[in-house]
């Protein structure tokens, strides 16, 4: 498994909590891991183990309330929000259960979302958001709105939006958990490209065992610990 | 750019939500400005009435008359450049419906002291001489259709008894502000008929108006005039046109407060409105802008785009309203020309339209912007589900 090259997210003794009232309910329990470059790790577990709240800790959208997150080298607990922010934008792609496009705006505005905070002109952003559809073989509907397209095809436009600002690494939760078989199967066959064609490190959190079938290394979450299943 | 794409877009997302938040904002708006118009309407009788002319009536009370004796003595005091008077009639035309207002004054030199009415000199010379004559406005002379030579009746309320008046004169007004929907008959006729039927109210006028040289011996002339009679049977209460009319508005000062409060109650009425549709459209999208967020935009960028949704949205209301409040303001002149000589909006009070649409933009949405600046990415997502 291991090539020699460093981890590009080194996790070590990650704890999270949440507070409901005076209540403490602890998620993540000292959890330390690390997932190599061009992985493609699947987390699995019951619902409410904390696979999202993990996920959103390595993508640098919540903050741990102790323990090491670092990415490509990056220590990402010490970074301020703006810092955080630009960070994100630079090297996570976010694929979500329900797409998140936003439903005013064409595919091709939504692809090209991310790249309106890089100085990239107009002309550069157009080619970037072209070749992204291609690589979802989607540019024939560019044009088109969320609420035109099917849920797969909302996808991979979704999917072509985190991969356009070129990101080391795709953070997926249950990606699939709102299709039908036929799309659940296209989508994880486009990711299985993404990682093998194109190098991309993917961690996606799944309940299907069809989805974690095509990863490389599927992880287990329960009460806050972290099983390796398979590899 | 992108931002006012997005907000633009946003805002016409929900077509019926956001037509009757501009619609309501429009209404608001209209009500708003022709309140507004109404108070200064009100005021500017006051305001335009001219600083070179007195009244002078009974201290006691506007309903009580002063002998016309006062006249000779008014008319030699230093200063004073013309003495004029006259009764309010109150005489009624066909019905009370029918108001419009009606004085009996010395015409010759009431006509003197008033320039701003305008007659052709035949009318005026032919309106001099004939004792039962009578001119009206030109709005008054349009709403019944009078021609020159037409005979009018008015019952008589204070006076009682049918009078006739032959109209001699159409008169208009030199400004906008001037009462184009008033008659005027000599005094001498009124008086002449009450020396036969009512003996004991002959000789006796309501007001005097005094035409002073000049603005700054207004102040002077009164004092002297109300010493002249002090201690006599009938006092006089003296003071500038202005200072009458802002009496007469003091009376009902109550209602012009009112009317300024209601005015200020609809905005603040809008507001609440607007302000709890923008949270709820806020609240349908938080996970949108908890996911622009997870792409790198900034608090910022989602103050901007929430903010800017409620500015579009009141302003296109407010714009709308102000628009509107114009053939408002025509139409309540046409149709209830008999209580406003002019009723248009001022450019103060578009002013005053605008700021009150911003004001409505800027408080419906500052909170759901907060919200949407300070929402905690995962909490915003988690929304979805
Ligand atoms: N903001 C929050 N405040 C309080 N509790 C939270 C918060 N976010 C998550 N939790 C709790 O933390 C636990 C883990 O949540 P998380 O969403 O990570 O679970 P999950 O494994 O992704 O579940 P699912 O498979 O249902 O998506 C749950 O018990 C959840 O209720
Ligand atoms: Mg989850």
């Amino acid at each position: 498994m291991s090539s020699g090259a460093p981890p590009i997210v080194v996790i070590k003794d990650l704890n999270k909590s949440y507070r409901r009232g005076t209540q403490i309910i602890p998620v993540l329990n000292s959890i330390t891991f690390s997932i190599d470059e061009g992985e493609f790790l699947a987390l699995m577990g019951p619902s409410g183990s904390g696979k999202s709240t993990l996920l959103n800790l390595i993508a640098g959208i919540d903050k741990p309330d102790s323990g090491l997150v670092s990415v490509g080298g990056v220590d990402i607990t010490s970074l301020n929000e703006a810092e955080l922010a630009r960070w994100r934008a630079a090297n996570v792609g976010f694929i979500f259960q329900f797409y998140n496009l936003l439903p005013v705006l064409t595919a091709y505005e939504n692809v090209e979302l991310p790249l309106l905070l890089t100085p990239l002109s107009r002309r550069e952003r157009r080619e970037h958001v072209e070749t992204a559809l291609q690589v979802v073989n989607l540019t024939d509907r560019m044009d088109h709105y969320p609420g035109q397209l099917s849920g797969g095809q909302q996808q991979r436009v979704a999917i072509a939006r985190a991969i356009v600002p070129d990101p080391e690494i795709l953070v997926a939760d249950e990606p699939t958990g709102d299709l039908d078989k036929t799309s659940a199967k296209e989508i994880l066959e486009l990711m299985e490209r993404l990682v093998h064609e194109l190098g991309k490190t993917i961690i996606m959190v799944t309940h299907d065992p069809r989805a974690a079938e095509k990863a490389h290394i599927v992880r287990n979450l329960e009460k806050g610990v972290l099983n390796n299943v398979h590899s | 750019m992108f931002i006012l794409k997005l907000l633009i877009r946003n805002a016409f997302r929900h077509k019926l939500r956001t037509a009757l938040t501009v619609v309501g904002v429009a209404i608001a708006i209209i009500a708003f400005g022709l309140l507004r118009t109404l108070v200064g309407v009100w005021y500017m009788g006051a305001e335009r009435s001219s600083a070179t002319r007195l009244v002078a009536r009974n201290a006691i009370s506007l309903i009580f008359p002063l002998p016309i004796s006062y006249k000779e003595r008014i008319s030699q005091v230093q200063g004073v450049k013309e003495v004029s008077y006259g009764n309010w009639f109150g005489g009624i035309y066909i019905d009370e419906k029918h108001f419009f207002a009606n004085y009996a004054v010395e015409p010759k030199t009431y006509l003197d002291l008033y320039p701003e009415i305008v007659l052709p000199p035949a009318e005026k010379t032919a309106f001099i001489r004939d004792r039962k004559g009578c001119i009206v406005g030109q709005k008054l002379a349009d709403r019944y259709g009078w021609k020159i030579g037409d005979i009018i009746t008015l019952r008589g309320t204070i006076f009682p008894g049918q009078w006739e008046f032959v109209l001699r004169g159409i008169y208009r007004g030199a400004e906008k502000s001037t009462e184009e929907r008033a008659l005027l008959f000599h005094w001498d006729y009124l008086n002449e008929t009450l020396r036969k039927t009512a003996p004991q109210r002959a000789d006796q006028v309501g007001f005097y108006m005094i035409g002073v040289a000049n603005p700054d011996l207004a102040a002077q002339v009164a004092v002297e005039v109300d010493a002249m009679f002090k201690n006599s049977l009938a006092e006089t209460m003296t003071e500038t046109e202005r200072a009458f009319h802002m009496g007469f508005i003091a009376m009902t000062s109550a209602i012009v407060v009112a009317i300024q409060i209601v005015s200020y109650v609809v905005i603040a009425i809008i507001m609440i409105v607007a302000a709890n549709t923008m949270a709820m459209t806020a609240r349908e999208r938080i996970a949108e802008y908890a996911t622009l967020k997870t792409l790198g935009f900034g608090a910022f960028h989602i103050a901007a785009i929430v903010f800017g949704e409620s500015l579009f949205i009141a302003m296109t209301g407010g714009l709308l309203g102000v628009l509107l409040t114009f053939p408002g303001a025509d139409w309540i002149e046409t149709e209830l020309s008999q209580y406003f000589p002019s009723f248009s909006v001022s450019p103060s009070t578009v002013y005053l339209d605008l700021l009150a649409s911003l004001m409505i933009g800027a408080v419906a949405g500052v909170f759901p912007t907060w919200r949407g600046a300070t929402i905690r990415i995962a909490e915003g997502l988690r929304r979805i589900g």
